[in-house]
């Protein structure tokens, strides 16, 4: 690669795409919310209206997220090569296929109550990555231009999603099984209490959740391997103890440790969903911290 | 280590107050090998290797370390007593894997046999109550016993069931793929370890730096540094050369947003398997390191090398070549450092700047707008006084230890520091003779780097995933039917509590019974 053209206008169509779909998101979310407080009304009627509710919103989120890919392929034109280079791209990439993976799931019933997560949570990423972590578009530095970068940034971004929703399901979970909100008589507690009451049942998050953890773990092993050879054929060796490698590892082995506890007398549960949810922080410090703070060899921030 | 249904693991706590001995050592084995000390084992290791990612490494940065000791000398002897330099090699670390690892064994090899018998053995007899099942259902029909249970075989079967027909019942088994490929993920990740120790053991890697023109030949003398495995053996290293016959960069100049960046960086070198071999030409890039026989060539870095000449007062050449310069920032501004310890009438240090495509700043200093050699600067600060040179220790080539020496030139010496454009001849102060900037070459910093096993690991890791990807999505499940007089009840029950079980169950009968039989 001695020459490439970046489309400066093309990038700033791909932001104006970006900064659109966070206001679909933006609606979608809310009118999530308003589908939680309404099936946890007493009101027969709002209640009844709930399920319309919860389709409008869908209807939204498919908007928003054919916008977001609008954004997310006219990024990856606008640089001539995949749009995950730096943490803006893969932020606004990763979230991409976090809400894609999510509109699929909507098949599986008990998935779709977790829809207000998903969308705040995609929300917050691209407030992030568009306030924080931007920058404009720029060329591959040499030591990403391989066919690698496709495979390994791909399957840990999927993974990732994965993760989150599974993240999801353990808050949920951890909510609904709560001794406080079961006992507590505050008002706001009542109310939340009748909100998770329209969550599947334990068992059900509990096993969707599993679900959810264990495609995770696989694309996280395939990441990790994919990962190695890429550092085989770039930097002499397939595993250094790179921070970033120490933290792909950490994560590794929290959700092997997770995959015991399931079937652990004493750990299934609660303690695994806690398990979970450390295993997606280590997930999110890894991409956030360990990226901009840590000295290491992954050093594609941008920033 | 994972996956083993609650009802089949061994109950842990001993009966017996009076154990002895052997009862302890069987004791603290069964404790070792159960699941619940490997879960906790995992997350000691998550744990153990955060430290690795806060503070330096040697085996990944060293310089680092050497910073950190210069820092903070005194916490650092405190860090480096646990070992927090070399976590992944320290005594704590190595403990908790080797542990997990014993621990797995343990655990893995009792269940192989378990799993061998299984699979060699028929379902087991069909259990008196069914009721008690997940899966459960009861259906009357008039259809006879050979049916039924024709119709059973048949669709169990179909859905790769093992099975065992007997007078009136069928037990049926599926999903042993689902433990074989828990065993083989676990196998296999010792594999791994394995083929890691034994690979790094005749492992070798080493760094040398390459000027355009210069040839390494693959002997120990040749590395600017080296770093062998424990069972390397110097007869390892085969006898090929790599000379650097052009190093080029291609750095943008066409994008705003983009301009300076580097586009590509390609070492064209020529290498010879032995003396009198022909030299075949390669390219070799970041991500596309030329292979040869018992080693591969990586390009890790590249700068500039100005070829300089200093005279000195007697008239005698005391310095001539190139001399690699440490890039300080992306355009290139550029740290060297050449020590004349020969040079009549006294010895001298040199600190030298380059700058590819200069600029003065306000403050009169310079600094490089752009990383191409557009408009070369070379700036030069002037040390009199011991190099410290005579004693013979070793000493970094890339520093000058300014200390007790008298600056000369440069800096606030009262002397402006020494600038040379390419070709220029400039005399120097205080009758040190005079020096030239007789051209500019690029250099490349290589990495001759070997590792038997990596083929090994990658298949060990790819058996790992594979097994991993089977044990997690292979569902397992037993399912029984037993016909009695008018009419038949099946039940079902799965490995973890599968939630499609009643489901299943509903087809299956539906499958089974007797069109006329069903009930409206």
């Amino acid at each position: 690669m001695t020459s490439v053209s970046l489309n400066l206008p093309l990038a700033q169509l791909s932001l104006v795409a970006v900064f659109a779909a966070m206001a679909i998101y933006t609606l979608s979310f809310l009118v999530f919310v308003w589908h939680l407080t309404s099936i946890a009304s007493e009101d027969k009627a709002a209640s009844a209206k709930s399920a319309n509710l919860q389709k409008f919103g869908y209807g939204l989120l498919v908007l928003a997220v054919f916008v977001h890919g609008i954004g997310v392929v006219t990024r990856g034109i606008a640089a001539s090569r995949v749009p995950w280079a730096n943490m803006y791209e893969f932020s606004v990439s990763g979230s991409f296929i976090l809400v894609a993976i999510f509109v699929f799931a909507w098949r599986v019933r008990d998935i779709r109550i977790i829809a207000t997560f998903v969308t705040g949570f995609a929300l917050l990423v691209l407030g992030t990555a568009t306030n924080i972590f931007y920058v404009q578009v720029k060329t591959l530095m040499p030591a990403l231009q391989s066919y690698w970068l496709v495979i390994h940034v791909t399957v840990a971004v999927l993974a990732t999603a994965f993760f989150n929703i599974a993240a999801a399901l353990s808050v949920a979970y951890l909510l609904k099984t709560s001794a406080y909100v079961e006992k507590s008589q505050s008002k706001v507690v009542g109310f939340a209490r009748r909100v998770l009451a329209a969550f599947p049942e334990q068992q059900r998050l509990e096993r969707l959740q599993v679900r959810f953890n264990s495609i995770g773990l696989v694309l996280w092993s395939f990441t990790l391997i994919a990962g190695a050879i890429w550092a085989q054929r770039a930097w002499h060796r397939y595993w250094g103890w790179d921070t970033k490698e120490v933290w792909t590892f950490i994560i590794w082995t929290l959700y092997a440790g997770y995959f015991h506890a399931t079937s652990t007398r004493g750990w299934t549960g609660k303690r695994a969903a806690w398990l979970s949810l450390v295993g997606f922080t280590a997930i999110i410090f890894n991409f956030t911290i360990v990226n901009l703070f840590f000295k290491g060899l992954h050093v594609y921030s941008g920033l | 280590m994972s996956q083993r249904s609650e009802a089949f693991e061994p109950d842990t706590t001993p009966d017996s107050p009076e154990l002895g001995l052997l009862g302890w050592l069987r004791w603290t084995w069964r404790q070792l090998t159960s699941m619940r000390t490997a879960l906790i084992l995992l997350l000691l290791l998550a744990a153990a290797a955060i430290p690795g990612s806060l503070y330096p490494q040697r085996s990944a940065d060293p310089n680092g370390v050497t910073t950190y000791f210069q820092g903070n000398p005194e916490l650092a002897k405190i860090l480096d007593w646990f070992q927090l330099f070399d976590v992944y090699s320290s005594v704590w670390f190595s403990a908790i894997y080797i542990l997990l690892f014993v621990s797995l064994i343990g655990c893995v090899v009792p269940r192989t046999r378990v799993h061998y018998r299984a699979m060699r053995s028929q379902p087991g007899e069909v259990p008196a109550k069914l009721t008690r099942f997940p899966g459960y259902k009861k259906t009357a029909t008039d259809a006879s016993t050979k049916a039924i249970l024709d119709a059973a075989e048949a669709t169990l079967a179909e859905q790769g069931y093992r099975l065992v027909r007997r007078k009136d019942s069928i037990s049926a088994e599926r999903g042993y793929l689902r433990e074989t490929g828990n065993l083989v993920f676990h196998f296999a990740l010792i594999g791994v370890l394995i083929a890691a120790g034994i690979g790094g053991g005749f492992s070798y890697n080493g760094q040398r730096v390459l000027v355009e023109g210069e040839v390494f030949v693959n002997n120990l003398a040749s590395y600017d540094s080296f770093a062998p495995g424990v069972f390397f053996d110097e007869t390892q290293l085969k006898p090929f050369s790599v000379a650097l016959d052009k190093f080029e960069v291609s750095f943008d100049l066409k994008n705003s947003t983009n301009i300076g960046t580097p586009l590509d960086f390609r070492a064209y070198v020529s290498s010879k398997l032995s003396g009198d071999a022909n030299a075949s030409s390669a390219v070799i890039r970041v991500n596309e390191p030329l292979e040869l026989p018992g080693a591969n060539v990586y390009l890790t870095g590249n700068g500039y090398a100005p070829v300089i000449t200093f005279t000195d007062a007697d008239g005698q050449i005391s310095f001539s070549g190139p001399v690699v310069f440490l890039p300080q920032d992306a355009n290139y501004t550029s740290l060297g450092v050449v020590k004349l310890p020969d040079s009549k009438p006294k010895q001298f240090g040199v600190l030298a700047f380059f700058y590819p495509t200069k600029q003065q700043l306000k403050t009169g200093a310079f600094t490089s707008i752009y990383p191409d050699p557009i408009d070369p600067l070379l700036s030069m600060n002037l040390y009199v006084g011991d190099l410290g040179l005579n004693d013979g220790s070793p000493e970094n080539v890339f520093s000058l230890n300014t200390h007790g020496l008298n600056q000369v030139a440069g800096g606030k010496s009262g002397t402006k520091a020494v600038k040379l454009v390419i070709g220029q001849t400039v005399k120097l102060p205080k009758g040190l003779g005079s020096v030239t900037f007789n051209g500019l070459k690029r250099y490349a910093s290589l990495d001759i780097a070997y590792n038997p096993a990596e083929l090994w690991i990658l298949l060990f890791a790819l058996l790992a995933l594979g097994g991993l990807g089977v044990s997690l999505t292979v569902p397992r499940r037993r399912v029984w039917v037993r016909k009695f007089e008018g009419g038949f009840e099946v039940a079902a029950l799965a490995h973890n509590d599968d939630p499609r079980l009643p489901t299943l169950v509903d087809d299956f009968v539906a499958a089974i019974a007797p069109k006329k039989g069903r009930k409206k």
